[in-house]
């Protein structure tokens, strides 16, 4: 079997695919959807893994599905309403399917019985009635003993004959031939007539069609379904001799369904064949192969203004159309850089759709009703975040519940209604993309969390924080105000995991939290983690990146407007509010920056962590699309530097962390701080300076 | 940024002249199955070596990008064709000064683990080939810990040649990330 190694690995990608569709379409069943095209999707994609599973001998997944199937079928034609214990059988039924495709990739053996009891419900909801254990295990192993006692023995007459496109299709009629013979007893005539003398044989033609006799307990479903790849590539006909025995009635219904069992080519794959034909629009590409591809254009694009820089002195006069074919080739890679990102932009939807299915999970366990309500799942997002995002909004959500949401009684106590609310939206915002998850809990205790950071000696005892740095003391590490330790959730690892990670791919998480209300967690995350829109500036006569979402503005203050606090910090008044500096020289341990800020340029820049600062670099060299290269892949971590890019010129330059660049600086003010002589800023300044960066006085507990 | 890519088998015979007879011999002689290649290089007078396997390519120095707070033998980070690579001078990392690198210096490429770095020396000068029975160990006389960086030594004709350990040499440069990356695996998984 090993040589269709190659065609099983597809197979089983395209079953990841087909379950995630079906949780997805669970779910929206479970909300109460009428749409009837859900369930024909679900039973859609129930069909093709089943008929995956046939072709490569998954006997047991493949008896499932079949009843899954036809159950589905009955539920989709009405003949079965769609009840709550119906959508949940349904979701139970999606479990063991797969927990099967998963036994069945992996090559571990299932029990024989693994999941009979699902089949058992299954019948009494198709059949009406509890069909007897041993009924059902019969049904389980259909594909492998021929049959069960209560079929009666049939002789299938079938003409078989199949068109040159049976081969060029990649199909073996020996191979359906050993698949009949798996169903009873099989006797073959070659019909020969249509055979020409060799020498006009022509290799590609078909020539040879058979005549089987079939002796089988096979239903006639059964029957056709050896030909189900085939069917369009053969002309064929399927004729029962032997009498139906009176047991077979009631089986007989799916084949009724099916179509005219005389007619094969009325089975579901060729029913629903222009519907997939019209559908594949796509091709599945190994995800090494794109990297492969957005590196080189990385690559072009570096090449690319590398010759613009070189070239852009170029008397245009004398050479117009090498500078016309200079923009051109700019245009062109720009568009082509974006082409290839967009390659691997995805919709949120596939973490969004793994999320109803653990609030359900959650909120059984926890006893609380939750409706869970996603809010922008078709936002694009590239394929590298959306593996990495999926993980912190699981542990989000699972917070939201566990902590955030009150118990039913509490809720009605408190006169919400009974369920509670958790809300997961994504959207597009200034090229990040804004992740938030809310709830309509208790919102954070910030009594407790103010306890129990002073237990851990997160802040000294006389410090009174704000009360968003108190929400944010979530974040820290070692943190949980859980009373109890759950298996949901409250291990002390956690929501400081969360930020870590997601600082690691630049993004940033915060909470905001209204008492008895509620909380929002907030995260943004830049949209791909491959390249950037960067402003390089310049210090010391050394290039960096800032990342331009991160910028709000630059200027050049008037001396008038800079002020600096006893502890040494320098701050700027714009617009009626104080900004902290930073000054990248002193941070970087520059030598030959411009020191004084009034002649050098403040870039101020925003953060979810400190609000708004300002960086103080020598001067701003320009605006350009940078590809994000790792530091680490070949050198340690460096502080307050998040990764580098290669400018035209063909050099590295930093990329800031804005964030760390700000922790620095923090710290560095606090191991030496700068004697100052006569500031004498005012309690009024102190505290209004407070206000914009609660963090500025305090140290930081991230 | 000139690329000098190394032909081991064309600088063998080059470098190291032509083979006599009894060399010849010696080279299909079965004993020398546990024949190893060095690259050597210069600093000074004093000669190293790394393992030739080690060496990805031979490029002429060319400015580097400073990074804040390098270590003071480090000399930056320079772009590979796309991968950005950290300098070392080999000099400074043995105290011995800053190298005032100019076009004539050289900058060796290595591969220590699944890392590429580069270390800045004076000249290449020689691909070595010896057997594994000629290389003598360091002996033990000074308490600098340097010695360490040095896995042994060989005897090439007059010249004395160090063989480098080169991952303990940037063990801190290198390795770092690696542990980091470790504990958050392990607190990810507590």
């Amino acid at each position: 079997m090993d040589e269709y190694e190659q065609f099983k690995t597809t197979y089983f990608a395209e079953c990841a695919e087909l379950l995630g569709d079906v949780e997805v379409q669970l779910s929206a069943l479970s909300t109460g959807s009428e749409d009837p095209e859900v369930l024909h999707a679900i039973f859609r994609a129930v069909h093709s893994i089943k008929a995956g599973a046939g072709a490569f001998k998954y006997t047991q997944l493949a008896a499932f599905s079949h009843e899954f199937e036809a159950l589905l079928d009955r539920m989709r034609d009405g003949r079965i309403p769609v009840t709550e214990t119906g959508v949940s059988l349904l979701f139970r039924a999606s479990d063991i399917l797969s927990a099967m495709v998963e036994s069945a990739e992996s090559k571990t053996e299932l029990t024989g019985n693994f999941g009979s009891q699902i089949l058992d419900e299954i019948s009494i909801m198709v059949n009406g009635k509890s069909s007897a254990p041993a009924a059902s295990k019969e049904t389980v192993n259909v594909a492998t003993e021929d049959t069960s006692e209560s079929e009666a023995v049939t002789v299938y007459l079938i003409d078989f004959a199949p068109k040159a496109e049976l081969f060029k299709h990649a199909n073996e009629p020996l191979l359906i031939v050993r698949e009949l013979k798996t169903l009873g007893e099989l006797s073959a005539t070659p019909i020969l007539n249509q055979l020409p003398p060799l020498g006009k044989m022509d290799g590609e033609e078909a020539y040879i069609a058979w005549q089987f006799k079939l002796t089988s307990k096979a239903r006639l479903d059964e029957v056709e379904e050896v030909f189900e790849f085939v069917t369009e590539d053969c002309s064929l006909e399927i004729t029962s001799e032997a009498n139906l025995d009176a047991t077979e009635m009631e089986e007989d219904i799916p084949v009724s369904e099916i179509g005219n069992p005389a007619s094969p080519a009325n089975t579901p794959p060729a029913a629903k064949g222009p519907v997939t034909a019209a559908k594949v629009t796509s091709i599945r590409v190994d995800l090494d192969r794109i990297d492969r591809l957005v590196n080189m254009v990385g690559e072009l694009v570096i090449t690319q203004s590398m010759l613009s820089q070189q070239t852009s002195d170029l008397p245009a006069e004398q050479f117009p159309s090498m500078v016309r074919g200079l923009e051109e080739l700019a245009l062109h890679t720009r568009e082509l850089q974006e082409s290839v990102m967009a390659i691997r932009m995805q919709p949120v939807k596939s973490v969004f759709s793994r999320m109803p299915r653990l609030v359900r999970e959650l909120s059984a366990k926890l006893d609380k009703k939750v409706n869970l309500v996603t809010i922008g799942e078709n936002t694009e997002v590239d394929k590298t975040v959306i593996e990495e995002i999926s993980d912190p909004i699981t542990h989000m959500i699972r917070n939201s519940l566990d902590h955030g949401l009150e118990g039913t009684e509490e809720r009605l106590k408190l006169g919400k209604p009974e369920a509670g609310n958790v809300t997961i939206s994504a959207e597009h915002r200034g090229g990040r993309i804004v992740i938030t998850i809310s709830d309509d809990g208790r919102g954070i205790n910030r009594k407790a969390v103010l306890m129990r950071a002073r237990e851990r000696g997160l802040i000294s005892e006389t410090h009174t924080p704000s009360d968003d740095e108190i929400d944010n003391m979530i974040f820290a590490p070692g943190f949980s105000t859980a009373e109890k330790v759950t298996d949901v959730s409250g291990r002390g690892v956690g929501m400081d995991v969360v930020r870590r990670n997601i600082q690691a791919l630049g993004g940033r998480v915060s909470i905001q939290s209204n008492p008895g209300k509620g909380s929002r967690f907030t995260m943004t995350l830049p949209l791909t983690l491959a390249v950037m829109d960067g402003m390089i500036v310049q210090a010391a006569g050394d290039k960096y990146v800032i990342p331009i979402p991160n910028i709000v503005e630059s200027l050049r203050p008037p001396k008038s407007s800079l002020k600096q606090l006893p502890t040494g910090q320098s701050l700027v008044s714009i617009r009626g509010s104080y900004i902290p500096l930073c000054f990248l020289h002193r941070i970087f341990h520059l030598g030959g920056a411009i020191t004084d800020p009034a002649e050098a340029l403040v870039v101020l820049v925003e953060s979810e962590e400190f609000g708004t600062t300002g960086i103080v670099v020598d001067e701003l060299i320009g605006q350009q699309q940078v590809v994000i290269k790792s530091l680490e892949s070949n050198y340690k971590s460096v502080a307050g530097i998040s990764a580098a890019t290669i400018l035209g010129n063909g050099k590295v330059a930093p990329i800031l962390d804005i964030e760390a660049i700000y922790r620095i600086s923090q710290q560095d003010l606090r191991n030496s701080p700068l004697p100052t002589a006569s500031d004498g800023l005012s309690g009024v300044l102190q505290d209004s300076l407070a206000r914009t960066n609660p963090q500025l006085a305090t140290p930081s507990i991230g | 940024m000139v690329a000098v890519e190394i032909d081991t088998a064309s600088n063998a015979s080059t470098k190291t002249g032509i083979l006599t007879p009894d060399e010849m011999a010696e080279e299909n002689a079965p004993r020398l199955m546990g024949t190893q290649q060095f690259v050597t290089f210069a600093i000074g007078a004093e000669e190293y070596a790394v393992d030739i396997m080690q060496v990805r390519e031979i490029q002429a120095w060319t400015e580097v990008t400073i990074l804040p707070n390098q270590p003071h033998y480090m000399r930056g980070v320079l772009n590979l064709r796309g991968i950005i690579v950290p300098i070392f001078d080999l000099r400074c990392r043995f105290d011995q000064g800053e190298t005032e690198a100019t076009s004539i210096h050289v900058v060796v490429i290595i591969a220590v683990g699944d890392r590429i770095i580069g270390i800045l020396v004076d000249r290449v000068s020689d691909i070595l080939t010896i057997d594994g029975s000629e290389i003598r160990a360091v002996p033990d006389l000074d308490d600098s810990g340097e010695s360490d960086h040095i896995i042994g030594l060989v005897t090439a004709g007059e010249r004395m040649v160090a063989l480098l350990d080169t991952g303990s040499l940037f063990r801190h440069e290198i390795m770092e990330t690696e542990l980091d990356d470790a504990d958050d695996a392990a607190a990810l998984q507590a």
